[in-house]
């Protein structure tokens, strides 16, 4: 399989199971709407006659004797030798999870899907025991991975940071004995940072997830308080002197846009003025019923979004300054193994969610989708076909992903998605899949300049 | 060649013999939590590098 595309008058082929990119030029790209394979040696008579129009036979002749030497290394229309290892794939350990230290929210944004916090399960903080025995529970499952990960989710974490403290210290109490390697992430909102928290989780956490949307009216539109009131104002400067304070550490400011601001671009570049370089802003998720949904009509101005990001994100870099948006970022030589890009993001198989009553979920997503419950932490319960099902959830058991050429780099795209929208974790959700079509392009062409630039 | 300039190893097949070891980021760990993305992410296998 191949795909090919056009942006900013550079022609880009990419090959799906070699994981191939090329720059080809304009008569390459024509050639290859006519010539596939089984190629003939030489360039068939009427493939060469339409193309006959546009270019000389010698140009013709020697942009099919390219493509037969692409095709010849395996970096054209390359096999799909990887069926054999979805085949073969097995249970994985365990090795990442994300606590829901707290299903209570100080926030009431209006697209929020945990039902304001709660996940419809009522507001309730996670006590120190299941914690511990969250971590407990980690360490006996993650046999044969050293890295493990624990993120602070909610609701909102920092309103039951206490237990937060405790789960860390019990769990760093635990690396030297189990040779693991604790690694934190806490996301928030930010409204109850002080000076204390902020030290702590520049200290302990490896990296951080801070909500805001972008420009004030935009974030205060969506992220309100029970009075109805936007937080922009009280979290912007927490923000910036959590991220001030952090030196190296990972971190991102991570917003939603919804059909509200379908020019968020504007948001993303605001971010980027207020002081902080590590962005992600992403669509919303929500059925169409609701108005600030995205929706397929929606599709032309975004992708005209992720158009101008290139732009503009690729002029801070040339000025010799850092950004970096997290959906843009690729590494065409560096990037997960073949393996792990079969999967996805492993939930259900090597990640799962707690919620405040120990109750395990394939991931924070699944919370309150009762026949997704896996088990729960205090009552030593766990349901291992639901592993298993997740497990056998890869790019070859989703029927779209046979058919698209970006199945290696969303992996499969995200089952909690695809359960919601269409009631199976295996069948894609086609919207969610064109935006990502979108950005990985867009992510490849940034590479592309780069590298012709160099 | 004239007409193609290939711009990276296009390994990915050679990924899957040293593949599989665990040590990476599970991928929606890191910002998302609404979507999945895994290209993105960087292999942390030092004997891969």
């Amino acid at each position: 399989m191949i795909h090919k595309f056009k942006a900013k008058d550079i022609c880009i082929l990419l090959d799906t199971n070699s994981g191939g990119v090329h720059v080809i030029d304009d008569v390459t790209f024509d050639l290859l709407d006519h010539a596939e394979p089984p190629f003939e040696k030489e360039c068939p008579k009427n493939v060469m006659d339409i193309l006959k129009e546009n270019y000389t036979e010698e140009e013709i002749k020697e942009a099919y004797a390219d493509i037969l030497e692409l095709y010849d290394n395996k970096l054209l229309y390359s096999d799909d030798v990887y069926g054999d290892y979805s085949k073969t794939v097995v249970e994985s350990p365990i090795k990442a999870m994300c606590l829901h230290i707290s299903h209570d929210c100080n926030l009431r944004c209006k697209y929020c899907f945990a039902s304001t916090g709660d996940f419809g399960k009522g507001r309730k903080l996670m006590p120190f025991e299941v914690g511990k025995a969250a971590i407990d529970f980690l360490l006996e499952k993650s046999v044969g991975r050293e890295n493990l990960e624990v993120d602070f989710f909610g609701g909102e974490p920092l309103m039951n940071f206490d237990v937060v403290k405790q789960i860390v210290e019990y769990a760093r109490s635990k690396e030297e004995e189990y040779h693991k390697n604790f690694r934190f992430t806490i996301t928030t909102n930010g409204m109850l940072l002080d000076d204390d928290t902020i030290d702590y989780i520049n200290k302990e956490m490896y990296n951080v997830v801070l909500s805001i949307d972008g420009r004030k009216e935009v974030n205060d539109r969506m992220r309100v308080r029970v009075d109805g009131s936007g937080c922009y104002d009280r979290i912007l400067p927490k923000f910036k002197k959590l991220v001030d304070g952090r030196g190296d550490k990972e971190y991102y400011v991570r917003g939603t846009y919804t059909k509200y601001n379908l020019d968020f671009s504007e948001d993303v570049m605001h971010l980027y003025e207020a002081g902080f370089d590590e962005i992600s802003v992403e669509p919303v998720i929500e059925s169409p019923e609701e108005a600030y949904a995205i929706t397929e009509e929606d599709l032309d101005q975004i992708y005209a979004e992720y158009d101008k990001l290139v732009d503009r994100i690729g002029a801070i870099r040339k000025s010799g300054k850092h950004i970096n948006f997290f959906h843009f970022m690729i590494d065409l030589d560096q990037g997960p193994c073949v393996i792990k890009r079969l999967r996805g993001c492993g939930s259900g198989n090597e990640y799962v969610s707690i919620t405040p009553d120990g109750d395990i979920y394939p991931c924070h997503q699944f919370v309150g989708h009762d026949e997704y419950k896996m088990g729960n932490i205090e009552e030593g319960t766990f349901n291992n076909d639901i592993k298993k099902e997740f497990a056998g959830c890869h790019v070859y058991s989703k029927p779209a992903c046979q058919e698209c050429w970006a199945r290696f780099y969303c992996s499969g795209g995200c089952n909690a998605n695809n359960f919601v929208f269409n009631g199976d974790i295996h069948k894609a959700y086609e919207l969610s899949c064109k935006i990502q079509r979108k950005r990985i392009e867009c992510a490849i062409l940034m590479k592309v300049l780069e590298q012709l630039e160099a | 060649m004239k007409h193609i300039k290939t711009i990276n190893k296009a390994n990915l097949s050679a990924t899957a013999k040293k593949g599989g070891c665990g040590k990476c980021q599970a991928s929606c760990q890191s910002a998302c939590k609404t979507s999945c993305t895994v290209g993105n992410q960087k292999c942390a296998n030092e004997e891969n590098k």
